[in-house]
């Protein structure tokens, strides 16, 4: 195959307008790519049966004169999101044959652009986990090593830009679900403004943060699917609109004191050079402090198993899923979810369970969702003096898959993408630089963050850092 | 510190079937992750208006309503037990 990969998705619609490649021909390129690489990442539960008819429908109405801008463009799609006809099982056993009934808006909105969907990417269970390694399918590897996780929860997604297997792909974030496994692979990974994107169609994990985000070669291209797939829809009750311009003369902020400990020496130099390189375009960067930001880690893992034992409930194994019998009505719930779950699952169920329960209400979640209330607080004072705010997107590179086996841990590789969840602000991970590991070179991110509907402010500091016109 | 039994009272709230081994790793766990998620204690929270949350659910208005069993073949395909048209479960009462 020509290397359409290394084009944007804006030259491949011109190619495609054109008729220097058709959308079919595009499709084959990614099937054979897929073919080939994915036995060694695990990035895809299924390749989808009808691609090339995808394809062929973009082609026609290409002919027809029918072009949007992602129009025959390749998508992977994570397994959390529901296309109609098509399994979504959101990396669950307990989801293993479930159909969709529906489209997600977002595959609505891409099919009324005539994208082509290539199939269904591999996730963390209900994407409850950083490293895709609590799949009920097996473990994704990172493209750029193999003994290594791609991050999680969206890692398939992530995994399947990285090695070529799809153009661009959605995930969800729900505490850096698209960000962290952006920053391990390599690519340009987006969390809109909570309610930017329609969550209808998005199997739900915590109702007050999850997000759908993109997974992109380029911040043009990230642009492009975030235009496509943004608006407000009727279908989603926290659904909103907004947009706030582009800023000129960026004033970028660094929390430093969240950076003085834990930070991999590697990732806070090659973080340094991206701020340089900000610098010699004309962006002032200064330090400020956000004072309680350090606990939002901590009122994420009260507030969202909180909001997944709740959103949980409804896999009962009588309307759809797995149904496992028991002896009765109550025992058929108790075994068909005691199968049906994953340990990590099961874990988040009933931390939720604790802090909702009569007697820990108060001191955990009533208190989470004030310190969730501070933080954001000590954001919108933050923006009364800088436009953005950077940080590395993870404290280290990829780690190796079995490396982190207690539960804090894997928390902890959120630290820095978790307050935009809290706080619904949107984040960017910026693909920049590498740290060698035993021979490997590992792609490291930078993340910038910014007032609610800043998106255009952050694909510009995007730009500037990738060198993109 | 959490207790074996609050752990097997919690896995009966949620309807999940628990082996003993697993009811004393998910007590470990939960353990240390209550240990990590207590500092939320030392936030001064009292400037803050007292756990308020600015979402708030919006219902769709009624509108039309579609043409009875447009979607009931399709959504009754994934029932896991069914009698025709009906989801079959277990005696209630």
């Amino acid at each position: 195959m020509t290397t359409p990969e290394d084009k944007t998705i804006v030259q491949l619609n011109k190619d495609l307008t054109d008729r220097k490649i058709s959308a079919a021909e595009l499709a084959r390129g990614y099937l054979e790519n897929i073919q080939k690489d994915d036995k060694d990442f695990n990035a895809y539960l299924e390749v989808y049966d009808d691609v090339i008819e995808q394809a062929e429908r973009a082609d026609i109405a290409i002919e027809n004169g029918y072009v949007s801008p992602l129009t025959g463009i390749p998508i992977a799609v994570k397994d959390n999101i529901l296309v109609h006809g098509k399994r979504a099982s959101a990396g669950s056993k307990i989801l293993e044959n479930y159909v969709a009934s529906y489209d997600a808006t977002v595959v609505e909105k891409l099919k009324q652009n005539r994208s082509v969907f290539l199939g269904r990417t591999n996730q963390d269970e209900f994407a409850m986990g950083s490293s895709t390694e609590n799949s009920a399918y097996g473990v994704t590897k990172n493209p750029h090593d193999t003994a290594r996780v791609p991050g999680g929860s969206s890692g398939g997604s992530a995994a399947s830009v990285a090695y070529r297997g799809a153009l661009a792909a959605l995930g969800s974030d729900t505490g850096g679900s698209v960000r962290q496994p952006a920053s391990f692979c390599g690519v340009v990974g987006l969390k809109p403004t909570y309610g930017a994107v329609s969550r209808h169609g998005l199997i739900a994990l915590g109702s007050s943060l999850d997000q759908i985000g993109t997974f992109t070669n380029s911040v043009v291209d990230c642009e492009l699917l975030y235009s496509a797939i943004s608006g407000h829809d009727g279908l989603d009750s926290t659904s909103s609109e907004g947009h706030s311009p582009k800023k000129n003369k960026i004033k970028v902020g660094v929390p430093r004191h969240f950076l003085a400990e834990g930070v991999d020496e590697d990732v806070m130099s090659n973080f340094e050079k991206s701020l340089r390189v900000l610098e010699g375009k004309g962006y002032q960067v200064r330090d400020m402090e956000l004072p309680t930001v350090k606990h939002a880690l901590a009122a994420y893992y009260v507030i969202l198993p909180a909001e997944a034992s709740t959103n949980l409930a409804r896999y009962d194994g009588v309307r759809y899923g797995l149904h496992k019998g028991g002896s009765d009505v109550i025992d058929d719930y108790f075994e068909s979810r005691g199968e049906g779950f994953g340990k990590e699952v099961r874990r988040r169920i009933l931390l939720g369970t604790y802090v909702l329960s009569a007697g820990y209400y108060d001191s955990y979640y009533a208190k989470a969702i004030d310190v969730r209330n501070v933080i954001s607080a000590e954001y919108e004072l933050a923006y009364e003096s800088v436009d953005v705010i950077m940080t590395p997107t993870t404290a280290t590179p990829a780690f190796k898959i079995g490396e982190k086996t207690d539960p804090v841990s894997m928390y902890l590789s959120d630290l820095f993408t978790v307050p935009q969840n809290i706080t619904g602000m949107p984040a960017l991970s910026i693909p920049y630089g590498v740290a060698e590991r035993e021979g490997k070179s590992l792609p490291l991110g930078v993340q910038v963050t910014g007032p609610n509907w800043s998106e255009e402010t952050l694909f510009q500091v995007g730009k500037d850092i990738m060198n993109e016109s | 510190m959490i207790e074996r039994n609050e752990v097997k009272k919690l896995a009966e709230l949620a309807r999940i079937k628990l082996s003993d081994t697993e009811v004393e790793n998910i007590r470990k766990d939960i353990d240390s992750i209550l240990a990590f998620v207590s500092q939320i204690d030392s936030v001064s929270t009292s400037n803050t208006s007292p756990s308020y949350t600015n979402l708030k659910n919006v219902m769709r208005e009624d509108g039309k309503p579609h043409e009875t069993g447009l979607f009931s073949k399709e959504l009754l395909g994934g029932v896991p037990e069914r009698d025709g048209d009906y989801v079959k479960v277990k005696k209630i009462l």
